[in-house]
């Protein structure tokens, strides 16, 4: 396939925005729980307010991908079958919710409106976090199902591809949490760095298994069956285009794959092994900007892997494009 | 139910692209609006074309042969790209089974093309929305055109006759006889997509000739004796 550049920003951007508002989330929890200390309410608005803004900057790369952006409206019909439409309808959900946990935060609108148990005291952000948790997990099924839905496309055929976006949006989130916390210099920052470490590890995990059931797929498809002609010797001479069509544009990479290699070691280096190793050296050195760099080297990484993610997938329709003349 | 539907024989078809053209023609004249070339006179001419045809060379040289191939939406009877469309905009006629594309409603998230194994939908790069075969269902669904002229343009323009269209839902059907009596096959059906189009494969025309048939008995031409005859006497010798 293709990789379209607005799909590349459009799953990587909302993947680090939901990731940072959970982690958000996942600190208000911790200091709930007592595990954390409590932060001011303008370090969780802050933080999701930036959060809503990659959620933005997604969107708006989306529209780069639409022939007729003006009637992007429309896609919410068919939320009954078809996963791209239920992702129209559950990103601004999740920009609402992220949108009303920052205003509450931001108001303090925390006077604790019943209680659970003992202690649990249930405020407005408590619950909108929870709303928004729930939201942002349905985004990422909905993002991933696009691709994991169309079972033309073996290679993205599998729960490996819901996992790893899952994953790979959560850790590059908590990656900017940690460099958000390191920012403006509070101690959060080992509690989101180690968070990210371990969504890191689930990624590298998941994405490696997508790797090595990739390898050995076998396609259903062959130029036997696109054409019908039981003969193993098989080629084709003219493809009824000489200066190529959309079939050529949309499902080919048209790269070498010494690229497809290079890209593909490219971001199994920048999103796995040196955000991790620059998490851990901050927490030795205690650096402010080690984080940061972890969370810019693994983004990153995350735009190729999206890139190679496209690259790997071959389409059957590209048995009927081998060759023009 | 009716399932409209081309079937397309791959034994006659000669690869001279007059169903293409004549497509382009009439589908971009059409109330759809043009269909858009772009370079056509330059170095890489690119365009929307509803249907492609393609050549494959089957076998070792010299053994070879030349199958040439008309690509098209096959309107499939479980079409995977319509239920992904986010907009509605691709839909299955309930009427007569044709898979369209409202062109008005089409935002052009190419969704529906990544969801077709045929690769049978092409984005127009001018107006910005997904296009594919229509069966010319302008054409076929016009009561004013005569009954012989209420059939695709590719169907109308093919000089071998390789293309047949109809209802392959009723078996007595000229498409449904063909798809019974001469092979007829499916695209992929690995996919369970169950195109709608069907192909006809090629046929070898051989004749089976015996070496006693050519000295067979009754042979007319059969040379009655080949014996060399030295001087001996013969019948034609006797004297009656
Ligand atoms: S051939 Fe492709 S575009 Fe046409 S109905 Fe089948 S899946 Fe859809
Ligand atoms: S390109 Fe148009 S017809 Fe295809 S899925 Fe998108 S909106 Fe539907």
């Amino acid at each position: 396939m293709h990789p379209a550049f607005s799909v590349i920003f459009l799953t990587t951007l909302l993947g680090a925005g939901q990731g940072l508002y959970l982690a958000m989330v996942t600190g208000q929890l911790y200091a709930v729980a007592r595990f954390l200390p409590v932060q001011e309410d303008q370090f969780y608005a802050i933080g999701s307010l930036v959060a809503l803004v990659l959620l933005i900057a997604g969107l708006v790369a989306s529209f780069f991908h639409l022939g007729r952006p003006e009637r992007a409206w429309r896609a919410a019909a068919m939320w009954r079958t078809s996963w791209l439409s239920r992702e129209v309808i559950v990103l601004p959900i999740v920009m609402a919710l992220v949108f009303a946990y920052a205003v509450a935060h931001w108001m303090e609108w925390t006077t604790p409106l019943f209680q659970l148990g003992a202690a649990l005291q249930v405020d407005s952000t408590l619950l909108l976090g929870l709303l928004g948790t729930l939201a942002s997990l349905a985004l990422f099924v909905c993002t991933a199902m696009i691709y994991a839905g169309v079972k033309f496309l073996q290679e993205w055929h599998t729960p490996l591809t819901v996992s790893n976006f899952i994953f790979l949006g959560a850790a590059s989130g908590f990656m900017l949490a940690a460099a958000y916390s390191a920012y403006i210099g509070n101690p959060l920052v080992t509690f989101f760095g180690t968070w990210a470490v371990i969504l890191t590890l689930a990624g590298l995990a998941s994405r490696l298994a997508h790797l090595s059931r990739n390898a050995h797929l076998k396609h259903k498809s062959t130029v036997q069956t696109a054409i019908g002609v039981r003969h193993r010797v098989l080629f084709q001479k003219a493809q009824g285009a000489t200066g190529g069509s959309f079939n050529t544009r949309e499902f080919f990479h048209g790269q070498s794959q010494a690229v497809v290699d290079t890209v593909r070691y490219l971001y199994l280096i920048l999103v796995f092994p040196i955000p991790m190793l620059l998490i851990g050296a901050a927490y030795v050195t205690e650096s402010q900007s080690l984080p940061i760099a972890a969370f810019f080297a693994q983004f990153i990484g995350l735009l190729a892997e999206r890139w190679s993610f496209f690259a790997e997938a071959r389409h059957p329709q590209n048995l009927y494009y081998q060759s023009v003349a | 139910m009716t399932q409209l539907a081309l079937v397309i024989d791959l034994n006659v078809c000669v690869g001279c692209h007059a169903c293409v053209t004549s497509c382009k023609e009439w589908n971009t004249s059409g109330w759809a609006g043009p269909m858009v070339d772009q370079n056509p006179y330059d170095g890489s001419p690119t365009g929307t074309f509803f249907n492609r045809v393609q050549t494959f060379e089957v076998g070792t040289f010299p053994n070879t042969e030349t199958v040439h191939f008309p690509k098209s939406c096959l309107h499939c009877e479980e079409p995977p790209c319509v239920p992904v469309c986010p907009t509605g905009a691709s839909y299955k006629r309930p009427d007569n089974g044709i898979v369209l594309v409202d062109y008005d409603k089409c935002i052009g998230c190419k969704y529906c093309s990544w969801a077709c194994p045929y690769g049978a939908r092409e984005v127009d790069e001018q107006q910005k929305v997904m296009k594919k075969c229509t069966l010319c269902i302008d054409r076929i669904t016009d009561a004013k055109l005569s009954e012989r002229d209420r059939k695709p343009a590719c169907v109308l323009a093919c000089p071998t006759s390789a293309r047949l269209f109809g209802d392959v839902h009723d078996a007595d059907s000229e498409v449904s006889v063909a798809i019974r009596e001469r092979g007829g096959y499916q695209l992929m059906p690995e996919w369970g997509t169950k195109p709608a189009n069907h192909y006809l494969p090629r046929q070898k025309i051989r004749i089976h000739i015996d070496q006693d048939e050519l000295t067979r008995v009754d042979n007319p031409l059969r040379r009655e004796d080949l014996t060399d005859y030295t001087g001996e006497e013969t019948l034609d010798d006797v004297a009656w």
